[in-house]
């Protein structure tokens, strides 16, 4: 790891905020609380307890589960939370978004955004990760991602339900004439024993809301939870079934006009010409809008249903500037290259590299180059958004990942004061970091200023979708290894460049903000795995290439998981290691790696002998705070690969829900695999070459793999589920098909060089 | 222009090119069905015409000749078709985008083969996307889909 000094004398980029060595911010203004958002909105006879809990006097218990719902099941886990600590089933608790606010900022987004590696518990560590928590509230973003919202609302949520309780039943010892301790909770209802007599949470909710907050809540201990860490159904599964209108593209308004966008094909650039008038003439057409916000420049189609704006969006004629990133592909993968020759910023350097390559003799060298293609997030709910602006004022409903950020950045661009807008969040058809961005409900508001009034629902199709993302940024590296006597590294040395997402992201979001120091997510992946190796570098940098870049489900650890364990394959393979034995070697100083790699490995039986055409690949990822192995299995058949069988291996620290957290890690592998198999977003004449499905395809159900799940409890921090599956995948199957062919793929995706059945 | 959609006739105005998708959820307020990309490539818009499925995205409505169904016109939150009920029970969806689609897809699979190979699974199945990966367990819930159907639940 980076050592004390260096990390003083070293800014870090984390999320919008650029932090000098750690924060120092006053104590009190960081323990002040937010005010409470419900208690503007409160129904008849309810009242709240704390941002996350509401009762009404017919004992309706309300939880309020401030994250984004793309799939990764938060708006059940969260409920559960509350309900263990409130005492109340599941199912006796209805569960709602609740308003975008400042109250539900996610700190645990930025604990993990200094740079150190997540096992790393020195004092500057644990000091900067503190401190960076109090920047996740200072910023108050009100976001979902990065793994983090069960961390982030695991103690939040379970105190929330556990105030409330102790409220409750001091509110009904005093109704009753007896001490609270001899009162008992079950089932949203508070029973005293002796006596027999019990009262609903209801019944005495509005007497428990004016108390004073507990000064201590106390917390259940592991052992008496009656939901946590069982598998529970999830809340949103009914409506799914049954095709209920949950999603931001389901919305309808009365008096509701329809809309699309067509945007430059070319990032950044300005119409120079445009003819609309064929487009405008069309049926059903209302007006054309020219649009401009930080995601570029466009026309927005208003009318009378979405097909007619399809139509007239495909009709406009417009030609579009040069764009100001290089043109094609070849291009922007020399820039790439080049980038490479820079020395860039270690944030690891165990030892001294360059002495120990100084006099390494050639047979002990292993030397690699790997690359890997942006790629688009294709949620399967192309990008839409409904807004209506009126009196002054703007609703906005839409899938979002940061509905405090839709409130300022819309407020900004229609030019009215954030109070005025409501930001409704609805579940959304995907999200895998695609959410955060705000292009869809930005185009949106800018559109309802032009429908006097009435709200407009503005629905992408997939061709825009799919050429107007904020594309995992691709990325190239040079990989150096030299091997000791026994066979093992003694020297690694890498080197990443790849466009920052981090400054990407900051100009779409916060132009004034100018990034600081290096993007830390070029290396994420690369630079903290629990690898023991004497001379050990991993360096990142930025490479000047400006088209959008943003998150994909897991950000840099997709990118560095497919380098990283790629590599270690090659250097097992040169010193003829077992990749396993060779892990376990030197993953020995973190017992938590170490019984991940063996519990995958004795899933999959690793070692056992195999068929012909049959074989194994491994790899290890450490992301989001979690220890992720997989194995898989691949066969030649005629008709080409076919992923036959996949081993996961995860310690989470605590599983709070078994069931979603598999559901997540097979999900998560699948998203990794189905790019390592066959995605990429290229560019020709500056535009995106793919547009949909057909030549931006993802796995299909013929071929899924069998999954065999193992969820491990070793590590003594919780860490994240919903991106840890992704980047494993990629490289375990790329070292399969090394195992079977003897081809070693060092470029994605891996089609270019094999055939999958 | 008439149609039938879950067993109510409807009057649409509508440009016969229009795909019936567009005319299910702008024209008659069924945003059961999903849009997804417009070229029947991934199937979350899937409905049936007379008991077929078809890609409603890429069907102009003024070619629609029989009656068509969707997600909502199959079962209720009270009253599940049983392919809803072995989704519900096998926790299928996660974010439940596609799902409208996989299930149609399912229902008429299982209307033709009562018992289904994993053959006929991938078969009738792979033109439904699902980006959240929840192939294994579709193809479980369409197997308790087709006991619950022989059992008559």
């Amino acid at each position: 790891m980076a050592s004390v000094g260096k990390i003083a004398r070293r800014t870090f980029l984390i999320g919008a905020a650029a932090v000098a060595g750690g924060v120092a911010v006053g104590y009190y203004y960081y323990r002040k609380p937010f005010a409470n958002p419900l208690e503007a909105d409160l129904g008849k006879s309810e009242v709240t307890f704390n941002p996350y809990v509401k009762i009404g006097a017919d004992n309706t218990i309300t939880v309020v589960a401030p994250r984004a719902e793309m799939g990764q099941g938060i708006s059940t886990t969260l409920a559960v939370m509350v309900a263990e600590e409130l005492d109340v089933g599941l199912d006796q608790v209805n569960v709602e978004h609740g308003p975008a606010s400042y109250a539900y900022y996610n700190a645990a987004i930025l604990e993990e955004g200094g740079p150190f590696a997540f096992f790393d518990e020195s004092m500057t560590a644990q000091a900067v990760r503190s401190g960076l928590g109090v920047v996740g509230k200072l910023l108050a973003i009100q976001a979902t991602g990065g793994s983090a919202s069960v961390r982030d609302g695991f103690d939040k949520m379970r105190q929330a339900g556990a105030a409330a309780r102790q409220l409750l039943i001091a509110a009904a010892a005093q109704k009753l004439g007896v001490a609270a301790a001899d009162l008992e909770t079950a089932n949203g209802s508070i029973l005293h024993k002796a006596s027999g007599k019990s009262l609903t949470y209801g019944a005495v909710a509005v007497a428990a809301a004016a108390m004073a907050p507990p000064a201590e809540v106390r917390l259940k201990d592991r052992a008496d939870w009656k939901l946590l860490g069982k598998p529970q159904k999830r809340i949103d599964m009914l409506a799914k079934v049954t095709g209920a209108p949950i999603f931001g593209i389901d919305v309808r308004l009365p008096d509701m006009l329809y809309g699309t966008v067509k945007m430059s094909p070319r990032f950044w650039a300005k119409p120079v010409k445009a003819n609309l008038a064929k487009a405008e003439k069309m049926p059903g057409v209302i007006k054309i809008v020219a649009l401009e916000t930080n995601y570029g420049h466009g026309f927005g189609i208003i009318a009378q249903n979405t097909w007619a704006a399809f139509k007239a969006a495909d009709a406009i004629d417009a030609q579009w500037a040069d764009p100001e990133y290089p043109l094609s592909s070849d291009a922007i993968s020399d820039v790439l290259k080049q980038a490479l020759g820079a020395k860039g910023s270690a944030m690891r350097d165990n030892g001294d590299v360059d002495t120990a390559f100084a006099d390494a003799p050639r047979e002990r060298m292993v030397e690699a180059d790997y690359a890997v293609p942006y790629l688009a997030h294709a949620t399967m709910e192309p990008m839409n958004a409904t807004a209506r602006f009126k009196d002054g004022a703007l609703d906005i409903w839409c899938g979002n990942q940061a509905p405090t950020l839709v409130r300022q950045l819309c407020a900004n661009v229609v030019g009215i004061e954030q109070e005025k807008v409501t930001v409704h969040t609805t579940f959304m058809g995907g999200g895998f970091g695609r959410r955060v961005e705000m292009d869809y409900a930005l185009c949106a508001a800018l559109m309802a200023k032009e429908t006097g009034g009435r709200p407009i629902k503005v629905t992408w199709t997939r061709e825009e979708d799919m050429r107007h993302d904020a594309y995992r940024p691709a990325a190239v590296g040079k990989f150096q290894a030299r091997l000791g006597d026994d066979g093992l590294p003694v020297a690694v040395y890498m080197k990443i460049a790849s466009p920052s997402m981090i400054a990407s992201t900051l100009r779409r979001l916060f132009p004034s903000i100018s990034p600081l120091g290096p993007d830390k997510s070029i290396v994420d992946g690369a630079y903290d795995q629990p690898y023991t190796i004497p001379n050990y570098r991993v360096s990142g940098v930025a490479a000047p290439v400006s088209i959008p870049v943003g998150s994909w489900r897991s950000v840099g650890s997709s990118v560095n998981g497919f380098f990283h364990e790629g590599f270690m394959d090659e250097i097992a393979t040169a010193a003829k290691i077992d990749p396993v034995e060779m892990r376990k070697k030197l993953m020995a100083a973190y017992p938590a790696a170490v019984k991940v790699v063996e519990k995958v490995a004795a899933m999959a039986k690793w070692g056992e002998a195999l068929p012909a055409g049959k074989a194994k690949g491994m790899a290890f990822t450490l992301s989001f705070g979690s220890w992720v192995g997989e194995i898989i299995q691949v066969a030649d058949t005629p008709a080409g690969i076919r992923i036959e069988k996949v081993w996961i291996a995860a310690d989470v620290g605590t599983a709070l829900d078994p069931g979603i957290i598999e559901a997540q890690l097979i999900s998560a592998a699948i998203y990794g695999l189905s790019a390592a198999m066959g995605q990429e977003i290229t560019f020709a004449d500056g535009m995106v070459e793919q547009s949909n499905f057909h030549d931006f395809d993802a796995m299909r159900i013929f071929q899924c793999p069998v999954f065999d799940v193992a969820i491990l409890e070793n590590f003594h921090k919780m860490g994240g589920v919903g991106e840890v599956g992704t980047p494993p995948a990629a490289p375990a199957l790329a070292n399969a098909i090394f195992a079977l062919s003897g081809k070693r793929i060092r470029t994605l995706p891996l089609s270019k060089t094999v055939a999958f059945a | 222009m008439r149609l039938t959609v879950d067993g109510q006739s409807f009057d649409i105005n509508a440009d016969p090119d229009m795909p019936l998708l567009w005319a299910l959820r702008d024209l008659i307020g069924k945003t059961g069905p999903k849009f997804g990309c417009g070229i029947a490539a991934c199937g979350a818009c899937t409905v049936h015409v007379d008991g077929q499925p078809v890609r409603s995205c890429s069907l102009p409505v003024s070619q629609v000749s029989g009656a068509v169904t969707t997600i909502e016109g199959i079962g209720t939150a009270d009253k599940l078709h049983p392919v809803q009920q072995a989704w519900l029970e096998e926790q299928v969806a996660q974010c439940g985008y596609c799902q409208a689609g996989q299930i149609m897809s399912a229902v008429a699979l299982l209307d033709e083969v009562a018992d289904p190979s994993d053959d006929d699974i991938d078969n009738a199945m792979g033109g439904n996307l699902c980006r959240c990966g929840t192939y294994p367990k579709i193809r479980s819930a369409i197997k308790k889909a087709a006991a619950l159907k022989t059992a008559g639940l």
